[in-house]
């Protein structure tokens, strides 16, 4: 029980004064993958059931493995900044900043095994 | 937060069937949230039936026959019976809208009857809207000058004022906010669609002066930023609105001042 008024609810801790750059970064992401997303299907489904040296030639050419590495970095870093507006809107509390933390350390990892992966099958 | 079951005093029950009135040839089935705070008991549906025969057209006709000849107790707000004022906002047929202006012929079936969604129940049809005019004084919608005020008027040129259309018509009936999914979740930081809306109207006004510190007051990832585009509340207005769109020139008008 607390005795706030209306306003003093609303008001909360103020404005914290950032969001629009997370806004940006999502919308600058989103229309890289609307480009490389085709790019990467178009380039991954020609080698798709190869065998494998046939597949660590192709991926050792630049454009497939440029492609497939923007594709898979970006799409990683879209989806940790997705899955915090996710789950700032589904969870509260400790709980938020935890998830956030494990999503967003997930998501990093997994770009660099992508990168890790890619760079094996190219170099 | 977000809540996906309702706690068990809120769940509904089946509730009272009024008798049918006699006589009547052209009756229609109405299915009516009621819920009184000091009886203790879960909100309930009661089922009444209207003779249209002897009714008006719209929803709130047959609320008023209802509360006049059926059920006093019957408790809802109501006003100007026009779509002017907003008090008769109610969830009607799944949609959020103003009882006085949708007609019955317009719900297809049984008439159902519930207050706007995911607010406190005051009593029956009547939601508290404290929290949600709270929010709408916090975007100050009121001009904001820091100039000498001019011996005749603040002038306005023609162009500028066609820019405040779709956005003053609002009367705050709160249909789009309680029918934003981010707006139920999120209600305590999201401002929501009507206020966003309101703010809107203020930050495009050619006469404003604060158009800077509006959008400073709005710079946050819950205020505004909870909106997803989800356009449910363009689609219920029931004045034909967009908030929608007045949030995404708002998120627009962020970015440029950033980049």
């Amino acid at each position: 029980m607390a005795f706030l008024t209306d306003r003093k609810r609303v008001e909360g801790l103020g404005p914290a004064g950032s969001g629009t750059m997370h806004h940006w970064h999502q919308t600058v992401l989103s229309a890289a993958l609307v480009i490389l997303v085709p790019l990467f299907v178009f380039t991954f489904g020609a080698v798709l059931g190869a065998p494998w040296p046939e597949v660590v030639i192709y991926y050792s050419r630049p454009l497939p493995a440029l492609v497939a590495l923007l594709t898979l970095v970006v799409g990683w870093i879209h989806f940790a900044k997705g899955v915090q507006v996710l789950i700032e809107d589904y969870v509260s509390g400790t709980a938020r900043k935890a998830a956030i933390i494990a999503t967003t350390c997930l998501s990093y990892a997994a770009a660099l095994a992508c990168v890790y992966a890619l760079a094996r099958l190219a170099l | 937060m977000v809540q996906l079951t309702l706690p068990k005093n809120s769940r509904i029950t089946v509730g009272k069937t009024w008798p049918k009135p006699e006589g009547a040839n052209n009756l229609r089935k109405f299915q009516i949230y009621r819920w009184n705070p000091e009886d203790g008991q879960n909100p309930r549906l009661d089922t009444y039936w209207v003779d249209l025969d002897t009714c008006g057209p719209m929803i709130l006709d047959a609320l008023i026959k209802i509360k006049n000849e059926i059920d006093p107790t019957l408790t809802f707000r109501r006003s100007c019976r026009e779509g002017i004022c907003g008090s008769c906002a109610m969830n009607i047929d799944g949609v959020n809208t103003l009882a006085c202006t949708w007609g019955i012929d317009d719900v297809k079936g049984d008439v159902k009857i519930y207050p706007l969604p995911h607010m406190p129940v005051i009593k029956d049809l009547i939601p508290d809207l404290t929290h949600f005019y709270a929010q709408h004084a916090s975007v100050m919608p009121w001009l904001e000058t820091k100039s000498n005020t001019p011996a005749k008027e603040w002038r306005q040129s023609i162009e500028d004022r066609e820019k405040l259309d779709g956005l003053y018509e609002c009367i705050m009936c709160a249909s789009c906010s309680t029918a934003c999914p981010s707006y139920w979740w999120n209600g305590d930081r999201y401002l929501g669609p009507a206020a966003l809306l309101h703010a809107y109207r203020w930050i495009i006004d050619s006469r404003d002066e604060a158009t800077g510190e509006r959008l400073d007051d709005l710079e946050d990832p819950f205020k505004l930023y909870r909106c997803h585009t989800i356009m449910n509340c363009t689609k219920t207005c029931p004045k034909g609105l967009n908030p929608a769109k007045a949030i995404a020139n708002i998120k627009k008008m962020m970015v440029e001042r950033q980049l």
